[in-house]
Parts: C-alpha cells; structure tokens; sequence
C-alpha cells in the first residue's frame, strides 16, 4: 500500500500546480480515478445519511485545515479513510475503530495545498464503502513552513495532551489528544541551510484503555504539525488511556493519561 | 535600398518599444521628518487596479546617499518609488533595505538593480524568500501579469542582530528581531530626527496579520516601545505617527487574541470555537479585520495551545 501511494504521490506532485480553475466534471474524474486506485472495483456509495463530513469552505491557515466526520451511531463502521485529492499524497489517514471506539464524532487538522475535493470513506464492518465529500478552497499547506521554531519543535518532539472536549455532547466520553511533532512533509526548507528538511512524520497513533482498543490511525504527510484528534470512546472503566505514536523514523512516543472528568 | 528599409523598419521598431513603455510616474510623498519620505499603501489585498502599492514604503536621504525603505509591492511599484527618488534629490541609491519578506514590501526590488545598491534584510530574510520567493512570484503574477509584477531580490548584506549604514554622516540604526510579525523583521531607527521605521511589526487601522509569533510580537513590541523616537513609520497605516502611543490600538488587539484564546483553553474550547468568537470585540476598530482576524486566531491557537 504504501509502495503504491508513494507513486501516486509523484504522480500528483506533476499535476498538481494546474489545478485551481478546474470545472466540477474534471474533479469528479480525478476521484473515479483516485477512488478506483484506493478501492478497486469494490461499488463506493454515495453516503450522506451515514457519514458527514464538515470543513471551512475557505480555509483560514492551508497549513491547519480542521475538519470535522459525523457517523451514524448505528453504522457499524469499522474503519474511515480520509482522502485529499490536491495532496501529494492523497490519503491522509486511515481510523481503524477498536471495540472502545465511539466513531460517532472525530475531528482532526490536516494540510490542504491546492484547491481540492476532500473525502471521507466509511467501511461497515461487512465490507460495504459509503462516501461523501466537500469542497476546500486553500493553496500552499503543504510546503508552508512547518514551524517558526525549529529547534523548539525538535525540543517538543514527541510531547503529548490529552483534554477534555468543553464541547462534547452530555453522556458521551470524549476527549482531545495533541502530539507535537513537526510532521516534516520533506517539502519545506531548512531557513538556514536552504535544504529541504528531511521528511519526518506520525505514521500511527493507537489509543487504548487497559489494551481494548479505541483508534489506531494509520497517517501520512497530510496531517497538520502537532497532529491533533478529538476521538469518542466508551470507557472500559476508569483506566488511564494510554497512547503510542510512531514516527516515519521509527520513533516511539509512550503516554497514559487519565480520563479526562476522571483524573485523581 | 534594402539596408535603408531595414534602418527604417528598426527605426520603428525601436520607437515602438520605447513608447510602449510609459516613463513611471512619480509618488506624491509625505516628507514625515526632514530627509525622511513615505508613500502610503492603500488598505486593500493586491488587486490589477492597485498594482499591488498597498504598504508604505518611501526613502531616506543623507548627505552623501539615499537608503530605500522597502522598494514596493511590485515591479511597477518599485519604478514609480524609484522615480520618485530623482525628483527629490539627485544623491545615488546606495542601499536597500528590506523590512521583510512580504510581497506587498519587496517585490519592487529589482527596479533598483541599475543602482547597484547594497540589498538589506534580516539573517532570515533570504531563507523566506528561497522557499516562499517563488509562490509570491507566481500569485503575484497572476493578479498584475509578468511585466507588472516584479521580483525579489537576494539581500546582499545580513543583520544577525543590530547594524548601522552611513548616508554620508546620517547614520541608520538597524535592527533583527527574534519571531514576531514573520520571523525576518528588521526595523530602521534614525537618531538625526528620533524616528523608528517599524515596517509590518507596525499596523495602524489595518489590522495585524500574523505570520510568525502572537507572543514573539508582543514581546517585540515592548522592546520598540523603549526605543526612543518620537514618531513610528507604520508598514500599513498614516504614514506617520506618534511614538510609542502609536502601538497602543495594535498592543490591545494583540493583547486581546492572546487573552481570549487563552482562556478558551484554559475552559477545553476548540480551534474552530476560537474562530468563530475570538476578537470580535475588535471588529469595528479595523480594515480588513474579516479577511485576517480567523487566520491570526488559527495561528496563534496553534501556538499558545502548547505553552
């Protein structure tokens, strides 16, 4: 898969500066084709009754896109594929939803580098693929400067947070992780060396209570610095969550948090 | 009979090419302190009919030489300050000097090259434009065209921290800043008439825009309030005003965002929450402020999320 993407990637770095004007037909192309690359053959239904997907329109920072994916509480969803077409490499995260997951709400921050569809994906757990998508007017997010202050981000590396969501509907367990890390693309420059810094990025987060699982995203280049995710989940009791993140170098980030609302 | 024709033909050609390109015409300038001339941008994004002359940018004349402040927004910016220049005095342009990497500030730089000045900008000035020069370049020439839109140039002389230029006995005081409005501001202090060239860490009406660091500004800021000028130059705004009261109205906007955001943390709120209620209160005190105030917002949550 990911030998697959990183061809894709090149693929879409040579296309990808033509883009701004195109019309809706050339847009729906290009997802046949990227849909066709992700899923094969398999049928991707339309899916607006199962799977919404809210973003700004015009966004505000293309370096720091939120978006927000609503599922339906009955779904069954087992696993939700965030693609941005723009992208040099498409897909920017795949959710794999463990037992403790509450897939109902999730939000996360992503990089949006030219006018693009981006699409949410459900996969119920028998298999079937519902899709929907929105349309993000940004340009430039993914060769932005990934931090002001580099060596503070080297400093930071790896630092975790997990909040409660002031926000979140009563009765659902919800709550925020942050990482901080540069989530180096390989597409910014070094200010004072005038190379470009080598990619280095999150390629997982797992999230669990007491080994249950809650999430565990499989991510790429187009997640914002300091990746961030608000997740729902059922707690198991009243155990720490505990995290681990993997970066494209093999580095490994540990932290248990207490429940937010539940910390002694 | 053919050589004659061909004379003739070139003739034209070469009256066609000269009159094609209409001489620049000059700026109408404030004189803000003796020697000291400002140009003042209009409060709009780049446009084709603003030709992209939205920052205040002027000059400074010694006796022996002229030091440009920021040599225009674009190409054809850069010509008309340049023209400008010879109408107020006939001294060489020996520098020029580049407040930042902004686009709206720099892209009149090339229009001084048969000047053979010395370029100036911060340490960090040619790292900006080595990664960023070239999408200015191309969204700038989207808006004005190639012939209108300019280009950047290299600076050819660094300011790690402080420096000084001499116009011939006017001597210029310079100074590097750490992260605050982009991470390359370089301000320009004359002592002859006490004024401060605050370049973008100065907004007056228009409203900030944040590029760099919402704490790092702040913190910049109190140090150019301990400079002591008696007037500021604003990069948008009057071309002139009182110092340091002049920074008040900018301080509380600052000041504002960080305090607000904070407390929104503080209480589990979200970047996108913070968008939708952080500074409202300063909505009807600033130009532009729907086009900038959520970008400022989203930068600095990002920022002060991790203190």
């Amino acid at each position: 898969m990911r030998i697959l993407l990183s061809v894709l990637a090149l693929i879409w770095l040579a296309i990808a500066p033509a883009w701004a004007d195109e019309d809706d037909a050339t847009r729906a192309a290009r997802w046949e084709e990227l849909r066709h690359t992700m899923f094969g053959d398999r049928p991707v239904e339309g899916g607006s009754a199962l799977i919404t997907l809210d973003a700004p329109p015009r966004a505000l920072d293309a370096a720091l896109v939120p978006i927000t994916v609503k599922l339906a509480p009955d779904a069954k969803i087992k696993t939700l594929y965030l693609l941005i077409d723009g992208n040099p490499s498409p897909l920017a995260g795949t959710f794999h939803f463990g037992p403790a997951a509450d897939p109902r709400e999730l939000k996360t921050r992503v990089r949006v580098d030219a006018y693009t569809l981006l699409h949410a994906v459900a996969e119920t757990e028998d298999g079937k693929l519902y899709a929907t998508d929105k349309y993000v007017k940004a340009a430039g997010g993914c060769s932005a400067p990934s931090s002001k202050d580099a060596q503070q981000a080297l400093e930071r590396l790896g630092q975790m947070k997990l909040k409660a969501v002031a926000d979140a509907e009563p009765g659902r367990s919800m709550a925020q992780l942050l990482v901080s890390h540069p989530n180096y693309n390989g597409m910014q420059m070094d200010q004072v060396t005038r190379n470009y810094t080598p990619a280095r990025f999150v390629q997982d987060i797992k999230v669990s209570e007491k080994g249950v699982l809650i999430f565990d995203l499989e991510s790429d280049i187009s997640l914002s610095e300091d990746p961030a995710i608000t997740f729902g989940y059922v707690p198991q009791g009243t155990a720490p969550l505990d995290v681990e993140v993997r970066d494209s170098t093999n580095a490994v980030f540990k932290r248990s948090f207490d429940q937010p609302g539940k910390g002694a | 009979m053919a050589a004659r024709v061909l004379a003739g033909f070139l003739a034209i050609l070469l009256l066609t090419a000269t009159g094609a390109v209409a001489a620049p015409i000059p700026f109408e300038m404030a004189e803000v302190a003796p020697g000291i001339f400002v140009r003042q941008g209009v409060h709009e994004d780049a446009t084709a009919e603003n030709g992209d002359a939205i920052a205040n940018i002027g000059f400074i004349v010694g006796p022996a030489a002229v030091a440009v402040i920021d040599p225009g927004g674009s190409g054809e910016d850069g010509e008309r300050l340049r023209a400008t220049v010879a109408t107020k005095t006939d001294r060489p342009i020996r520098y020029v000097i580049m407040t930042h990497d902004h686009p709206d500030h720099i892209f009149g730089a090339a229009a001084f090259e048969a000047d053979h000045p010395t370029y100036v900008g911060h340490a960090r000035l040619p790292g900006e434009m080595a990664e960023r020069g070239p999408y200015y370049r191309d969204e700038l020439v989207k808006i004005l065209g190639e012939s209108r839109a300019g280009n950047y140039v290299m600076p050819t002389q660094l300011v790690e921290t402080t420096s000084e230029i001499d116009l011939g006995g006017r001597r210029l005081e310079l100074t590097a800043h750490a992260t605050a409005h982009t991470d390359n501001d370089l301000s320009i202090f004359d002592p002859e008439t006490k004024t401060l060239w605050a370049g973008d860490l100065l907004f007056v009406d228009r409203v900030p825009s944040i590029d760099g660091s919402l704490i790092g500004w702040l913190k910049v800021l109190k140090t150019l309030e301990t400079v002591p000028a008696l007037r500021a130059i604003p990069g948008h705004g009057p071309v002139s005003v009182p110092w340091p009261s002049g920074a008040a109205d900018e301080t509380r906007y600052l000041d504002s965002l960080a305090r607000e955001i904070r407390a929104l943390i503080a209480k589990d709120g979200d970047i996108e929450t913070a968008v939708r209620e952080v500074g409202l209160g300063e909505r009807d005190k600033w130009r532009l402020f729907d086009d900038y105030n959520g970008h400022n917002v989203t930068v600095a949550f990002k920022e002060l999320e991790w203190e």
